[in-house]
Order: structure tokens, then sequence, then C-alpha cells
């Protein structure tokens, strides 16, 4: 237990403001909608991964480590989509994960944000449309913002996750 | 040449057949057996009899007939065994009941070339769900990339999971959608209370048509599929398929760029191992180690995008080479990292290694036994943690690895601790190696000019990935264009593998256990 301590002192507080200098436009995040201050204080999160490389799943688990901490934002992933405020999409549509994106976005409590992260599912990245995809998210669900990259990294994520709840001006702590 | 010796001993097994080693430059270093199709299980049956682990089947449907590989490995010898299939109704012998290995794989190309395995036990599909029918065979050369998709697709509900009956006996289904931030997939739990007694798994959800989508794309093009097979491989596949590229074309890869090749592969597995031990942890609870690793898991991808491009290392390879140099200021910024990771390590290794409530959740969970791990074909720490010691860095060396001594970490326990030391341990291994890389990069230039073969070349890639063995086969038609091209992820092996570990352990260690073998869910779809 000693030595778990003395770690965890000696490692101090990693978590860094987040850079928002860049702007939406110039990171290529596109928000259609958002969720606005209603939900600035919390923000659940279900993440589909609907056909992915996996890349963007490990810049997503990223956004947990103690460098991003994307808790402090009150953001947070949830296990189902009935408690989620947004749907996460990785990822072009696989055709066998068609049906499954399109429930677990059926069960979701409205008005359900929709956000495409990643090349894929922005507009089909490396895969595109074919026998086995459907292609970019937005050829099964509307998409309300998208977050571009291959993968995008954490802070470009955060950015986009930020801006889908409306709160691009205020960036360190829900008022 | 060991793949001789090993051809040798094949052809003293089938004194009835009489077979023909022989060499072709791009499959180097396997030895090449072509065989008819009815010796095609007898020829299975003597690699198995020789203790040789069955490594891959592609089909590769040439212009005037198809052709059937299966390469097969002992000791670090390589042989590829090949016969001729008629297009029109092809079918082989199945290797399953021989190689449980081949299972899946084999179920794999039936559904996407149409390929009849005789003496398969499962009839069941593999790939194919509800977006294709059971007529059609999507990588057929004769069917369109678009396919002919329903405009819904609906779930695959009538797959035949295994049923155990039983007083007391429930099933769990879950996915393909998973409570935490993973790939999709299905699994099927027969449980009795707590206790697991079998798990199915039933994958295809992440298929995205990798093979179809190769096909005419030049080198370049191929090699941004590759790079995203599987995401957090994309060094190891990048590198086989331009193995397999430049064997193809004759193509002599500088060796300043091969060092950087081995540099980049060593950071792959660095990053992989950094993220699941801490991941392994936060499995069960303890989240001090998983924010731990994960902070030097975030810096270990900082360095990464700094010095490479790209946190993940996606795209640094190319045909004939690597995209970026490392100067002597990056040189030095690695040589002091990897020197702060070994110190900051030993101490978190120490607590990892010494905490009872870590102990009681880790030792003893999902046990693989050295007999399942080979008749599996388990590789890489998977294996490493069961008892089986193959790496192709140390026994099938290529460079850079061929001028390094690899130390391989082996355990026997084959529970989740096992796993999690043998991934502490190559995290020691490829510092050493990437500080021996560092400390002679050969001078010179970064890449070669890249000519593609022509039509008919083909070449076999083989490195070990960060999973292990990761293959690539390619093919090359007209104008430089890809004809073929067949990945295997070393996941393959590692679904089964999870499969027969679980029985016996509760419910609640799924996650751990599937954490600690991390098979990729896209690299065994496509
Ligand atoms: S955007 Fe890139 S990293 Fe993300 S799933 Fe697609 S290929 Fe993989």
């Amino acid at each position: 237990m000693l030595r778990i301590l003395h770690r965890v002192i000696t490692t101090g507080t990693l978590t860094e403001p987040l850079d928002a200098s860049a702007s939406l436009e110039s990171l290529g995040i596109e928000v259609r909608r958002t969720l606005g201050a209603r939900f600035a204080g919390s923000f659940a999160i279900r993440h589909v991964d609907a056909g992915s490389c996996n890349g963007c799943e490990l810049e997503i688990h990223a956004l947990g480590n103690p460098y991003h901490d994307l808790e402090r934002f009150g953001i947070r992933f949830v296990a189902s989509p009935r408690h989620a405020d947004a749907l996460l999409v990785t990822g072009v549509v696989s055709r066998h994960m068609q049906e499954a994106l399109l429930r677990a976005h059926a069960a979701m409590a409205k008005p359900g944000l929709v956000i495409a992260a990643g090349a894929c599912a922005c507009d089909g990245g490396e895969f595109g449309t074919s026998y086995a995809s459907c292609g970019a998210v937005d050829s099964v669900l509307p998409v309300d913002v998208r977050i571009p990259g291959c993968p995008p990294t954490p802070v470009v994520l955060l950015r986009g996750l930020l801006a889908a709840l409306g709160r691009e001006a205020g960036l360190t702590r829900p008022g | 040449m060991m793949a001789q010796a090993f051809a040798e001993r094949l052809r003293a097994a089938l004194p009835a057949v009489a077979l023909a080693p022989r060499t072709e430059p791009g499959l180097m270093p396997a030895m090449v057996i072509a065989v008819a199709a009815d010796d095609w299980a007898a020829l299975g049956s003597a690699a198995h009899g020789l203790g040789a682990r069955w490594s891959a089947c592609w089909i590769d449907p040439e212009p005037d007939h198809w052709r059937a590989w299966v390469l097969y490995e002992q000791g670090g010898a390589y042989v590829l065994a090949q016969t001729a299939l008629d297009p029109r109704a092809p079918r082989l012998p199945s290797l399953t009941p021989v190689f449980a290995a081949a299972d899946r794989p084999e179920r794999a190309i039936r559904d996407l070339l149409g390929v009849a395995f005789d003496g398969h036990p499962d009839a069941r599909r593999w790939l194919r769900h509800q977006a294709w029918s059971a007529e059609v065979h999507p990588l057929q050369p004769g069917q369109p990339l678009a396919g002919t998709p329903p405009a819904r697709t609906p779930a695959d509900v009538g797959y035949a999971f295994r049923k155990i009956a039983g007083d007391a006996v429930h099933e769990v289904a879950v996915g393909p959608i998973h409570a935490g931030t993973i790939e999709p997939g299905h699994f099927r739990f027969a449980t009795v209370g707590e206790q697991a007694l079998t798990l199915e798994t039933r994958l295809g959800y992440a298929h995205r048509g990798v093979e179809k989508l190769a096909v005419g794309r030049d080198a370049a093009g191929l090699l941004r599929l590759a790079a995203r097979v599987a995401g957090d491989s994309t060094v190891a596949h990048a590198w086989a398929a331009c193995m397999a590229m430049e064997r193809a074309a004759g193509c002599a890869v500088p060796p300043r760029a091969l060092a950087l090749r081995g540099l980049l592969a060593e950071r792959e597995r660095v990053a992989n191992h950094l993220g699941d031990v801490g991941a392994i942890a936060g499995d069960v609870g303890f989240s001090f180690a998983q924010m731990q690793f994960g902070a030097l898991r975030e810096r270990w991808q900082r360095r990464s995008a700094a010095l490479f491009g790209h946190r993940l290392l996606m795209d640094t390879l190319c045909a004939g080479g690597v995209r970026t140099d490392l100067d002597l200021e990056g040189t030095q910024a690695l040589l002091q990292d990897h020197a702060r990771l070994r110190a900051e390590l030993a101490p978190l290794t120490a607590i990892l290694l010494d905490h009872p409530s870590l102990e009681d959740r880790l030792v003893g969970a999902g046990a693989l036994s050295a007999a399942d791990a080979r008749a599996l074909g388990c590789l890489g720490y998977l294996g490493r943690a069961s008892g089986l010691a193959f790496d192709l860095r140390r026994d099938a060396p290529y460079p850079p690895y061929d001028r390094l001594p690899v130390r391989v970490p082996l355990y026997d326990s084959g529970d989740v601790a096992a796993r999690m030391r043998v991934r502490l341990d190559e995290i020691g291994v490829a510092l050493e190696l990437m500080d021996a890389l560092l400390a002679a990069l050969p001078p010179g230039p970064v890449s070669t000019h890249w000519e593609a073969p022509p039509a008919g070349a083909r070449g076999l890639g083989l490195v070990e990935g960060w999973r292990g063995e990761t293959l690539a086969f390619v093919r090359f038609g007209a104008d430089g264009r890809v004809a073929r091209y067949a990945p295997r992820d070393p996941s393959v092996f590692a679904w089964p593998a999870l499969e027969s570990m679980l029985p016996g352990n509760i419910i609640p260690d799924f996650p751990v256990c599937n954490k600690s073998v991390n098979g990729a869910y896209a690299g065994c779809d496509l």
C-alpha cells in the first residue's frame, strides 16, 4: 500500500488543460446539431464500433488516461444506449452491424445525438461502400457531429465531444 | 536449410506420394510442395505426425485455375503445400479433423469463395451473416465489389449455437455490442449459476471486405489497407504486406529501413502491452495500475507521433522501405525514453507481481493448457504463457532480427497472471532490441525505388507482430496491381483458445480473461 501511495504522490497530476487554440473548422470537426447547455454537467455516451479496424477504439480508450481525463468534463461512457445522450460511432457501418447500430440508436432516449468519429465513420475511409459495408455512418443514420482523423487523436475527439455538448466556449469546467 | 530438412521429413513420411519440394524466390523461406487434391489430407496428416503447426490456409483464384495454399511450420522451418482446384466446383479435403486450428479459417474460405471442404465437421457458416446468400461467394473473381446487399441487412438470428442441456443450465448471450468500448462480436455462454460451462464466440461483425478491396490496388493502396486490417497491429500487417510484395518483386530493402521497421514493430509491441497490462489490472478493479500504465502508453504514443508522424504508427512503411528517417536527436530521445520506461516499470512491476488482491483474481484464472495451446496453434504471448516458445524473430529470423539475440519469455501456468507476466517481460525484451537497433543503426537511405513485378509474381510475408506470427500473401496481376492479398492475423487462433480456457471460470472473470488474450476482431473478420 505504501508503495502505491508513494507512486501516486510522486506521479502527481498529469492531466493537461485542453488546448482550444485550434478552431473546430481547422480540426475538420463539423457540428450540425448540439445538445446545448442542458447537458452541461453530465453527458453520457454509448460507443458503437460499427466496423472499425480498432484504431479509433484505442484513441477513445486514451481519453480515459490521466493526461486527458475525459470525466473531468462530465462526459462518461455508459453501457446501455438507454442511458445515453449520444451514440459515438466508429468504423464504417459493416452490413453485419447495420441492424445492431439501428437498434442501439432506437433504444436511445430522444433527441439522441449521433457522433461519427474517424475517417471511416465520416466518409467511409479506406473501406467505403461494398457488399460488406454500408459505408459512412450517415448512410444508415442522420449524423449530428463529425470528428475526422484516422484515427482522430484524443484531443480532437475531446474537442468534438465538447462541441456536441455546445461547450466550445467554456472548455475548462462545466459552469 | 531448415525448410529443406522439414520437406525431406515430409517426403520420407509419405513414400507413396511422389513429393518434389522446390523453392520459389518470393515464397522463401518456405519450401513449396505441390500435391494432388487427393493427397491434401495425407500431407496434412504427415505434417501433424511430425509435430508441425498449421499456420494458415488461403485460396488464390488465379486466372486459369485456383490454387490452395497451406503453410506448415515446425521448429522455425516452413513448408507451403499447394494444390490446384477446379474453379467450377472447387473442393478440398478438410484439414480440420487433423488440425483444430483450421476449423474457422476453412469455414471463412467456404463462405467467401465457395470452396467445399470435404469432411469438415462443422457445416455452419462463419463470416457470412445475412448480407449475402449462401449461393453467393463475394470473393470469387466474377462477383462485383458492390454485391447485391439488401437495403437493410437483418440481424443474424439463425446461427445454430451449440446447445448445452441440463438442469439449471442457462444461456447468456452477449453482443455484438458490448458494455465497453470494444470491437463487435457475439459471445454465447452456457452457465450454471456463475460458472461458465462453455463459451462459443461468433465473429464476422467487422467484416469489411478487406481481401476484395485489395484487388486492383497498387502497392501504396494495398499498404493503406494492410495498415487497417487491425488498428493495433498496423505495423505488423503493413510489414508483412511489404515483405510479401518485396519478395515477389525481388526488391532489396536498405538495411537502415529494415532496422527502422524493427524499431517500429517493437514500438507497437510495447504500446500494446502497456495498454493491455493496464487494462487487465483495470478489469479486476485495480485502477491505480490502469492509470499508471495508461500514462506510460500515452507518453509512448506521443513520441511515436513526434518522431514518426502517427500515434499508432499507421502508414509509416512503404514498399521498399519506411517513410520517415530518424535523426540523431530522435535517436537520443528514444534511448532516454527507454531508460525512463525501464525505471518507471520496475516499481510498477514489483507492485503488480506482489499484490494479494490482484493475485487472487489473476492466478489460475483462464488457464490454457500447453496441449490445448498447441492443438489450437496459439502464437505470441498467448502461446508463451502456455509453454509454447515459438517466436519468428528468434526461430526463423528475418532482418533486422537476424543479427540480434532475441530472448523469449516462457511460462507454463497458462493463466491470466502468466499472460500478464509474458507481456511485462516482452516489454523488457523489446526495449533491449530497440536499444541494440539504435546503437547500430546502419547508415544510408530509408527506402529504395519500388517497381512492381510482372503479372503472376507472388510473395509471402511473415513477421512477428505483437500478437505473434502475422502473415501476408500477395500475388500481382497486370500493371503492378494486386490480384490477391491474403492476410492472416494471429488472433484467428486466440478466439478458440479463449473458448477452451473459459469453462470452470466464473462469468465475472470473463472480461479479464478476454483482455489477457486480446484477440483482434477486425483482424479475423477482415
Ligand atoms: S478511421 Fe482509421 S483508425 Fe478509425 S476505424 Fe477507420 S481505418 Fe481504423
